[in-house]
């Protein structure tokens, strides 16, 4: 029997970026296959043992009822388990439906709707289980993954950055977009992790990595109001990719509000 | 007494996103293939609504993390023909490198990681690289290669941020791409032995009669322009794909397959339609390739997909090396645009084939309608077809070599199931969803 622990990887509503990430880990990517036993990861191998498993990473949200179901199923044959991306760490970009109607968005997109069976809502998989760590991002950073998986080989708990992406413009040598060229930034409230990439291209961070802690959404939105925007502009940037996070999802209804004039 | 057997594959492996095969016998004959796609639908089309246009690229991309430059490429230029602009040359070039980054990083990852192992007799890539550490090695190099270039020009390499309608954000400057060179130089020299290495594997003898469809242009590999056209003769305007390809709703099932408007018939997307159409567009190395290794002119043996895309790889790198080499930095980055209420289609070609997009915009720039078929729906019926086809040789053999079978066809299309945003086929009481036991 091998004593490495066993990893699995487990798909709900998403795009597969993120276990994707794993395999684009390719200079580790051999070394870490070495280092668990890759049970249950079928983007990658047709070999599928049965649970418990040791590590879980568990990509994308839950949006039907089956999945719901199939989530619990998981934990219980978890140790340890981690959420990784926006889609299960916040319900990811499909959770636009969340405040939209469901069954017309249905009837949007297929012709008998009547066959699809989804809920009307989608959400993270905190909301359904408990959650050992969650990995940011849309998609995540796959040197992170190979830090934190590195860290659970290694019997360490993973810690990955918690600061904001303005700190990392900074080390980057970034001009602000939002101070020198007006740009609506999400970097002051968003978490660290992608490297900074939106504003050393010339545009504005929209938020991919999530709420950072103690974040203050509502002060940011009203800066951009102050310089020019429109709450009703400023309402998508809130709500994309992690836009049902609890803090992007506030600061999003509250502009919604204004906009109406409520 | 009538017999019934059924054959499942409760989880096809090694492809991207998740499907299952179910397979009904009665009395020994085939009553029933079907492709089951389980992937909860995400509703794209709809939550693009009412969105900026300039969100769409971004919003796209998220439908597949394997080839979300195509979703962003083809929303890009639907919607600058729906906005009626122009994109200068400089862009057009460097759009096409920005592809060439996107097929080699999926290509290496399917012929090395997911395709390989099925003609060497192993579980996954990973597997197979202690007794083939050269080939995967050189496999995860190349790929590394395409991401690398993704991360120059596009920001990242999955979910690309530098993607803009009328352009990219900040065009890269020439230090930044001509770092690539080397490992460019290296790459395509490397791609030309992958592709001599899988041209010896061992192809099963299958070749239905197909009809296969590809973006076709005079001067050059189909990437993002041209005329769509077919191996029975016939060319496409882009505007007319709607009218000549629909998506049907197949009565007894959910799912949305793609098929020719005239007969139903299911047609074939992807390398092998892409070499067959235009092998005279290939660039010089790979052509000669293409003739050395002996692919036939037409080849329709869709296992023979791993030689294509082994030589679309040699292609990539010939073609992104001569962007490379020439590169100036330029401005502007992004055409300008004014609004304007209308509506633009495009197809260009994903890894895995045809792509298109269709998107309706109003006079304050708002997304009012969107419609995106992946290259995955308009091969799943010809999946299908291929499997009724190649079914009844081989049901003498036990189940596991009958599933075993048809998930190595399956993969040989390199399908990507997690871009289904609307080729459903749910059968609630038989969704394998589980790990065995889980």
């Amino acid at each position: 029997m091998s004593t490495r622990p066993t990893l699995a990887v487990f798909k709900f509503a998403s795009c597969d970026g993120c276990q994707l990430s794993l395999l684009d880990a390719e200079d580790e990517l051999l070394a870490v296959a070495g280092a668990v036993d890759i049970a249950f990861f079928p983007e990658a191998s047709s070999r599928m043992l049965p649970g418990p498993y040791d590590i879980a990473l568990v990509e994308g949200s839950i949006t039907t009822s089956h999945d719901a179901e199939r989530i619990q199923e998981v934990r219980k044959q978890s140790r340890f388990l981690m959420t990784i991306g926006a889609c299960a760490t916040a319900g990811g970009i499909q959770a636009l439906r969340n405040w939209g109607d469901t069954a017309e968005f249905l009837q949007a997109v297929y012709a008998r709707p009547e066959y699809i069976s989804t809920l009307a809502t989608s959400t993270a998989i905190a909301d359904h289980v408990t959650v050992d760590f969650e990995l940011r991002g849309c998609p995540i950073n796959h040197h992170q993954l190979v830090e934190v998986l590195s860290s659970l080989i290694a019997g360490r708990r993973p810690r990955t950055p918690t600061h904001s992406v303005c700190l990392d413009c900074k080390r980057r040598g970034t001009v602000c977009v939002t101070v020198a060229q007006g740009i609506p930034c999400l970097g002051p409230v968003t978490q660290a992790g992608c490297g900074a990439i939106c504003p050393a291209y010339d545009r504005g961070c929209y938020g991919c990595y999530g709420p950072v802690k103690q974040c203050n959404s509502e002060s940011l939105g009203d800066h951009f109001i102050a310089t020019g925007s429109t709450p009703g502009e400023l309402v998508p940037l809130f709500r994309n990719f992690n836009g049902y996070a609890p803090e992007f999802r506030a600061e999003s209804d509250r502009l919604a509000r204004r906009a109406e004039g409520v | 007494m009538t017999e019934a057997r059924t054959i499942r594959v409760e989880a096809i492996s090694r492809v991207e996103g998740e499907g299952a095969l179910h397979i009904r016998l009665q009395d020994g004959q085939l009553a029933e293939v079907q492709l089951n796609i389980y992937e909860p639908p995400r509703l794209f089309e709809a939550l693009l609504r009412g969105r900026a246009l300039e969100e769409v690229p971004d919003i796209t991309a998220r439908i597949c993390g394997i080839c979300p430059v195509a979703y962003q490429m083809t929303a890009v230029h639907a919607l600058e023909a729906a906005l009626g602009v122009s994109i200068s040359p400089e862009i057009r070039r460097l759009r096409r490198l920005l592809y060439c980054g996107e097929w080699i990083e999926s290509h290496a990852l399917h012929i090395h990681l997911l395709h390989a192992p099925d003609f060497l007799g192993y579980d996954s890539g990973l597997d197979m690289a202690a007794d083939f550490p050269q080939e995967v090695n050189r496999g995860l190099q190349l790929k590394k290669h395409g991401n690398r270039l993704l991360e120059v020009l596009g920001g990242r390499a999955i979910h690309p941020i530098n993607i803009a309608v009328g352009g990219f954000y900040r065009a890269p400057r020439r230090e930044e791409l001509a770092a690539l060179i080397p490992d460019f130089e290296w790459g395509l020299q490397a791609a030309i032995e992958t592709a001599r290495w899988v041209a010896t594997f061992t192809f099963p003898d299958f070749t239905p009669p197909y009809e296969m469809v590809a973006l076709v242009h005079p001067d050059e590999y189909p990437f993002n322009a041209g005329d769509l056209k077919s191996t029975d003769g016939r060319t496409v305007k882009m505007e007319d794909y709607e009218r000549e390809f629909e998506e049907v709703h197949v009565a007894h099932s959910t799912a949305l397959q793609s098929v020719r408007t005239a007969g139903r018939t299911s047609y074939f997307v992807g390398p092998l339609a892409r070499i067959n159409l235009a092998r005279a567009q290939l660039s010089p190395t790979a052509l000669r390739l293409a003739d050395e290794l002996g692919l036939e002119q037409p080849c329709c043996n869709p296992y023979k997909s791993i030689i294509a895309r082994a030589l679309e790889v040699v292609h990539v790198y010939e073609e992104a090396l001569d962007i490379l080499r020439d590169y100036q930095s330029f401005r502007p980055s992004r055409i300008g645009y004014q609004y304007r209420a209308g509506a633009g289609s495009w197809a260009t070609e994903a890894p895995r084939g045809l792509i298109f997009h269709r998107y309706s915009v109003d006079e304050h720039g708002k997304v009012v309608t969107a419609k995106i078929v992946p290259p995955t729906s308009q091969n799943q019926l010809q999946i299908e077809n291929d499997l009724s086809t190649m079914l009844p040789s081989i049901l003498h053999e036990p189940d596991d070599q009958v599933a075993l079978k048809c998930e190595k066809l399956i993969r040989s299309y390199d399908p990507c199931i997690s871009c289904s945003t609307h080729f459903l086929k749910i059968h609630r009481e038989e969704i394998p969803c589980r790990p065995p036991g889980v």
